[in-house]
Order: structure tokens, then sequence, then C-alpha cells
């Protein structure tokens, strides 16, 4: 039997969707080999003009930097921060650790327009709004709960059996930890590892509160451009981080696989 | 063991609780003009949010929007998630995880491939003027419907990420048993397929819906200054106007809609499940 109650309209339907969802990024690619000093499509000439401007620019290039080293340490000091209260929640016994998990994840249910307000205000009672410190501060909240959540569920996979016969066995509990457990973790923390630096990479609403002219993230400055620029480098741009990002959930899929690396 | 807890424990307090609490204590002071803050307990900022027929024009439309692309962006992800769940295919993964990869892509870049496409040289308007349809571009982008057609394309995967984790709890055989029973395809749909994926649906219309009303980047580029939702207010009221206390309040009163709004999905979820 044929897969059932797959007809023909439905099947077209389905496809016109993907069209939708989609084609804002395949228009983007498309366009960014536009030679148009506008923004229009189709292109009147096609070329690789705007990839020649946009790696001449010290405004993207002064950005891409600011945002590589922001998400790279927010990256470490999120897994430092988060990996052993994760380990604490899943392998702990005191009272109260649900409640610790909620407390944890309530972070990603505050709108991110509300979260960049409130850290302005307190940021610039403290001098830290608009430097490196505060951003990594400001991206480490953001991205702890992913951290947290994902380490802890990858805990819970683990069979306690594993552990304790290695217990058993004589192995200390550091060691039981660094030959038995930590193994076990590595495909929760590089998955969690590889959603904080994206997710702070990309983070751009809290970000614009807290970016200053002497220090700015490359989210806010393509929001800044598209805002008073129609011309295709924002497209040049968009090719290249999206084929970034490609590259590296590639990265993550040969080594551990997403699925698991997301914990299952 | 506790001690592990301090580090995550130390950036929750002082970047998350300690400035919401502030934001809180912000909107009940008191602002004067020139962007000063005095210091003071009024509600007088809550009074003259709800009194003022701006905000409450603005709350209806914020609301109007979030309620009309929960429900286009439902009609988007619905025909797909089922498609997913009917198609017996290798390829039925990969098309999962193609449908929800746009997340991995910035809003921004989301959102500038939309002007491409509705700008009035974009193309839409240049299939348009192909055909002969219209003389004059017509206007997509800097109103209302730039933002609800970005917004649904934004917000999709994560209503497709919910209503595919729903499909995938329901076994495929209760669709056939349907039919086998002789129900045409149409009945199987509406009283068993559509019943059974309800809470995949509510889950997805809650992530929208609360997605929508605090969206920033999608009204802010589509609607072009002439789109406004609490979000752009917030952002207009405290870095262009310095007016902290309300932009505190208008935050305080988007909080209060994301409480009502759990509340009430907790209640509906309930007496579904």
């Amino acid at each position: 039997m044929e897969s059932h109650g797959l007809s023909k309209p439905f099947v077209a339907l389905v496809v016109a969707l993907y069209v939708f969802l989609l084609s804002p990024l395949a228009i983007t690619l498309a366009i960014s080999f536009s030679n148009d000093p506008f923004l229009g499509f189709p292109p009147e000439q096609w070329g690789t003009r705007w990839y020649g401007v946009l790696l001449g620019n010290p405004r993207f290039l002064a950005a891409f930097q600011n945002s590589l080293a922001i998400a790279a340490t927010t990256m470490a000091v999120g897994l430092a921060a988060g990996i052993p209260a994760a380990y604490a929640i899943a392998r702990g016994s005191f009272p109260g650790r649900d409640a610790l998990l909620a407390l944890f994840t309530a972070p990603l249910l505050l709108p991110s327009i509300v979260l960049g307000l409130a850290l302005l205000l307190v940021f610039s009672q403290l001098n830290l709004a608009s430097t490196f410190h505060g951003l990594v501060l400001a991206h480490l909240v953001v991205t702890l709960p992913y951290v947290v959540r994902i380490v802890t569920v990858g805990l819970s996979t683990i069979r306690p059996e594993y552990e304790e016969a290695a217990m058993t066995l004589g192995a200390s509990p550091w060691r039981v930890f660094r030959r038995v457990t930590l193994p076990l973790m590595v495909p929760g923390i590089v998955g969690s590892a590889a959603l904080t630096f994206l997710v702070s990479f990309d983070e751009v609403v809290v970000s614009l509160f807290l970016v200053g002219p002497r220090l700015t993230t490359l989210p806010v400055e393509i929001l800044r451009y598209v805002e008073t620029r129609t011309d295709p480098q924002v497209a040049a741009l968009s090719v290249i981080l999206i084929a970034i990002t490609v590259a590296l959930v590639v990265l993550i899929e040969r080594s551990v696989g997403v699925m698991r690396a997301l914990g299952r | 063991m506790a001690a592990l807890l301090v580090p995550a424990l130390a950036i929750v307090a002082a970047a998350f609780l300690y400035p919401v609490a502030t934001l809180l204590r912000m909107s009940l002071n008191e602002a004067v003009s020139g962007g000063a803050i005095r210091e003071a307990w009024t509600i007088a900022n809550y009074v003259g949010f709800f009194t003022d027929s701006f905000y409450l024009e603005l709350t209806g439309s914020a609301l109007l929007l979030a309620g009309t692309v929960t429900l286009t962006s439902l009609l988007v992800a619905y025909p797909i998630a089922l498609f997913l769940y009917r198609w017996d295919s290798p390829w039925r993964g990969p098309l999962a995880v193609l449908t929800i990869s746009p997340l991995l892509v910035s809003a921004v870049v989301r959102t500038y491939g939309w002007i491409i496409i509705l700008g009035d040289r974009g193309a839409v308007n240049s299939i348009l003027r192909g055909v002969g349809l219209a003389a004059e571009p017509i206007r997509m982008t800097n109103n209302w419907i730039g933002v609800v057609v970005g917004l649904t394309e934004v917000l999709t995967p994560y209503m497709a990420l919910a209503l595919i984790a729903g499909f995938g709890r329901l076994d495929r055989a209760v669709e056939e048993a349907a039919m086998t029973l002789g129900a045409s395809p149409w009945r199987t749909f509406v009283r068993v397929t559509l019943p059974l994926s309800l809470p995949g649906i509510m889950l997805g219309c809650l992530l929208c819906f609360v997605l929508a009303i605090s969206s920033f980047i999608t009204p802010r580029l589509l609607g072009g200054g002439r789109v406004f939702t609490l979000a752009t207010e917030i952002y207009e009221q405290s870095m262009l106007n310095l007016n902290w206390p309300l932009a505190a309040t208008i935050s305080m009163v988007m909080l209060v809609m994301f409480g009502v709004t759990l509340v009430a999905y907790g209640r509906l979820a309930r007496r579904i499940g």
C-alpha cells in the first residue's frame, strides 16, 4: 500500500509551504551575488562585488571579532558554571532540586526585550554597560539555562550502575567522575557548548541595550545596517555566517550526533 | 555538593533576579521631563498606561498581531507536520531537521530576506509587474502585512517543532484503523487525527503567542516605524525618550500578559489532557 493520506493536492500544498518557509534564505543566497547598488530582485547585474565590499568593511570585521570573543568567553564560563550546577542537581540528594532547575531555566521565559532593559538599568549603575564583561554576563544568563538543562538530562540517562560498579572496584569518587561519568557526559557537554556559542553569537535584542560606541556585536551592527541602508552587503555577510553555522552543525553531527548532543 | 551550585547561582542572582527586581522598582518611580528620574513609590505609571488611549490601542493591536501570527503559523506548520507524520520514507528525519533548521539563522537575516521578497523592488512586485497584474508596486513592507508575513515565517519552526513532537507520540496505526472501519479521509482527520494532535497544537500556540507578543526585530525592520508593538515601545521609551519608569511599566505589563497566558494554557491543558 502507498503511504496513506498523501493525495496529490496535499503534497502540492506541503511543497508550497516549504517554499514559503525557506524562501527568505534562498533569496538571501541569490541576492548576495547581485552587483546592483540597491536591493532589488531579480538583480540587474550578477557578480561578487558585495563580497569584496564586505571583506573591506572594518566595522563588520571589528564587530565580528567582538562577537567571536564574547561567544567563546560565554561558552567557557557557561560550561564552567553550568556543568557543576547540573551535576549537583542530577546527582545531589539535597531538597529543592526541582525548584533549582526551574530557577536556572527561568531566564528562558523572560522576553529578551525585558531582560535587555533590566540589565541596562543595573549595568548603567555599575559601569558595565557597553563593556566586554557586561555583554558576557548578559549572554551567560541567556545561555546558562541550555547548559544546565541539557547536561542534567544527559546525566539522568547515565545508568548509576556504571558509577557504582567502578566504586565497588575501589575507584575513588574523583576517579569515578574522571574515568566513568565525565566521558559519558561528553555528548551533552559538546551539544550545550555548541548551542551556547551559536545563541551568544546570534543574540541581538539583549545586546542592543548594552552595546555602545566603544563595543558592538555583529548582529547589532547588521541590524543597524539593515535599518539604515538597503543594499546586498548584508546578504553576502549572511551567506558567510550561514556557511559557518552549517559547518559547525555538520562537525558536531559527525563527532557526536546532533540529536544525541541535544540530549536525545 | 551544594558548593557546586555557587557559580551558576551567582550568575542567576546578579544578572537575572536582581535586574528584574530593579526593573519592578523602576516602574514605581516618577519620570521627570528630560530623562530625569525621581525616586518614588507611585503607581502613577500604571494608571497612566491604562488610561492612555494610545497604550490601550497599542496593547489591543499587539494582542491582535500575536493572535493573527499564531493562527497563520499554525496554518503553515500543521500540514507540514501532518505530512511528516504520514510520510513513510527514510527522508522523513532529514526533512524534519530541514523544517526547524531556520531557527539556526538569526531573525535579523530572515527578516532581511523578507525585505528582499516583499519590498517595492522585490521578488513579488517584480513578478506582479512581469505578468502585468500591477503597474505600481504594491506596498508590503513598512506595514502590517509585511510584519504578519515575516513573523509567521520566523515563528513557524517553533510551531512545527511542537507539532512534530506531538505527532511523534501518536501511533500511525490509528488513522489506518479508522479508515479500515470505513471512515472517509476527512472524517478520519476531524474525528481521530485532529483531536489526538490537540496537545501539540496548544503547546505550539502558546510558544508562538508568547514569542509574537514580545517580538521586536521583525516588527521593527518590516514595520518601518509604522507598526507599534509593546516591545518596540519599550525600546523607544528606554533608548530614545530615556523614560525608564514608563519603559519598566510596559515591561511589567508584558510580563503579566505572559503570566496570564501561561495560567490559561495550564487550565486548558489540564481540561484536555
